[in-house]
């Protein structure tokens, strides 16, 4: 899933005030397991919001809804009749949400609420751990299920650098070093020569260094 | 000989080679690199000049390089492969060649967030073992990565870093055996004050036949105090500096340390020299390059072979 964190109030006050009507809306998926963005914290901010602006004795009218998905149009469609009503729209989606509401609501400003971080997974409750860069050619099966492109902080695909020290990567102690993780789970699984082989350079061209990517696929198509 | 570099000739004849190390000035200042080089000068094999050590922005080592070269000191051209992509590694060492550099070590580098331009992008398209292969292909193929030929293939005498401290203890010499795999000539160790695990290291490469098809100089740092050896055991990526080693620092007074420091050096290259599968020494003594002539003489290594 996507993981986002919610920006400062600050920031978002900077982005909106020049409006006075303001429609906050959700995102109940990704964001929501997060709890970034899902209908709760739709609440939340909206009522922060309400806060902020009174302490400077202003009052917006801040409307709040919340979506499935604000990453596909027949979701994004359920707002239709409360758009035009506001003069922003406040968006607790990830990237892609923004972007997504601002191609279908193509004349009102989109403002983000949520620095979208990562594609990640839910460790445990309050933890969230960043382990796809999304290269668009997964190797897991050569590494053990770790990532070297996205859990070692250098991507290296030929082993540990010299600064992997008790399993901990160089950059932050409270970073586990990635090829750590991966020599100790191949090593458990009696695969380790996996390792010894030669890993050429990576075709960085299916990842975002060939530019945004698309897929398209017919047998989907309507 | 697979090259024109000087530091190949003094290895293969056998000769216990001596390197050091200059890092180039944080500007545009050439007269920093006169200074430093006038101890360097005759006094050692060949001198690695760093890359943006420490992710710290310095002039590029390739220029320094070359005007090391004019001076008449035989450079070791330091790669890291955190700031260039592979069109800009390659078309450096390009540039590199024509200037009449002839060793390149391979690097990946410290990670950015270590030095002064911390928002910078970690750009690591290559791997220091793929910089190694790339090399090698452009000296024994004559293509650059992907297979296009080149016109006056550069034919550089490789390098590349190797930390028998570093983690995976079990790790450290399969990854030796993948860089001598992709090319590598000759290793230059990580600092080494823990003796224990480096003999370890050296028998482990033995045992596998390492030694023979790889050249190792074993890293030494001479310490200036005890302030460097626990700030080099507690900040810089990759140190190991035993607590026995720190004590013996701190057992002697403050005026006496950097004597102690260098005194510690020479016993550890006197150490090493006596290790089968160890080449020669790589002295980094870390802006004390006015030492270096000290420290070899007082190591029996002051006279140079002529080759």
């Amino acid at each position: 899933m996507i993981v986002a964190e919610l920006k400062p109030i600050s920031e978002i006050r900077n982005m909106l005030d020049r409006y006075s009507s303001i429609l906050v809306v959700g995102c109940d998926s990704c964001v929501a397991e997060c709890a970034a963005g899902g209908h709760r914290e739709t609440m939340l901010l909206a009522a922060a919001l309400k806060l902020s602006y009174g302490k400077d004795d202003k009052s917006p009218v801040i409307t709040e809804a919340c979506l499935d998905r604000q990453c596909v149009d027949d979701f994004i469609n359920r707002i239709a009749d409360q758009v035009p009503e506001h003069e922003v729209i406040l968006s607790l989606g990830c990237g892609a949400g923004v972007q997504a509401l601002a191609r279908v609501y193509t004349d009102k400003p989109i403002i983000p609420a949520l620095d979208t971080l990562f594609i990640g997974e839910t460790q445990m409750r309050g933890v969230w751990q960043e382990n796809c860069l999304g290269c668009g050619q997964c190797k897991l099966g050569y590494f053990g299920a770790v990532c070297p492109v996205t859990r070692c902080s250098k991507k290296l695909m030929n082993g540990p650098c010299g600064g992997s020290k008790g399993g901990r990567c160089e950059v932050d102690n409270d970073i586990l070093c990635g090829w750590d993780m991966i020599i100790q789970r191949l090593q458990a699984l009696g695969e380790l020569d996996r390792l010894s082989e030669y890993v050429p350079p990576v075709d960085w061209s299916t990842s975002h260094s060939g530019g945004p990517r698309r897929v398209v696929r017919e047998d989907q198509k309507p | 000989m697979k090259t024109e570099s000087r530091l190949e000739k003094v290895i293969s004849a056998g000769h216990f080679a001596v390197t050091a190390e200059c890092g180039p000035p944080k500007g545009s200042d050439v007269s920093v690199l006169e200074q430093k080089s006038k101890h360097l000068k005759g006094i050692v094999d060949a001198v690695n000049v760093t890359d943006n050590q420490t992710a710290i922005v310095r002039m590029s080592s390739v220029a320094a390089c070359a005007i090391l070269k004019q001076m008449g000191i035989e450079p070791v051209l330091q790669m890291v492969t955190r700031d260039r992509n592979r069109i800009a590694l390659q078309s450096d060492l390009f540039g590199a060649y024509a200037l009449g550099i002839r060793n390149v070590l391979c690097l990946t580098g410290d990670h950015q967030t270590f030095g002064n331009q911390k928002a910078a992008v970690g750009v690591f398209d290559l791997d220091s073992i793929q910089l190694v292969k790339t090399v090698r292909d452009m000296r024994e193929q004559g293509k650059i990565i992907g297979g296009e030929d080149i016109q006056g293939p550069p034919k550089m005498f490789i390098g590349a870093a190797e930390n028998p401290f570093a983690d995976p203890v079990s790790w450290r010499v399969v990854r030796l055996a993948k860089k001598i795999e992709a090319g590598v000539d000759f290793i230059q160790t990580q600092c080494i004050f823990n003796l224990g695990r480096f003999e370890e290291f050296i028998g482990q490469a033995r045992d596998m036949g390492l030694t023979d098809k790889v050249s190792i100089l074993a890293g030494i740092t001479p310490l200036k105090g005890v302030g460097m050896a626990r700030y080099m055991a507690t900040k810089v990526a990759g140190m190991d500096i035993p607590e026995d080693v720190i004590k013996r620092m701190s057992g002697v007074a403050k005026e006496n340390q950097a004597d102690e420091g260098i005194r510690i050096a020479v016993e550890t290259i006197q150490r090493v020299r006596e290790i089968k599968g160890v080449a020669g020494i790589h002295l980094m003594a870390i802006e004390w390059e006015h030492k270096v002539p000290e420290i070899l003489k007082a190591a029996g290594l002051a006279e140079r072979p002529q080759v």
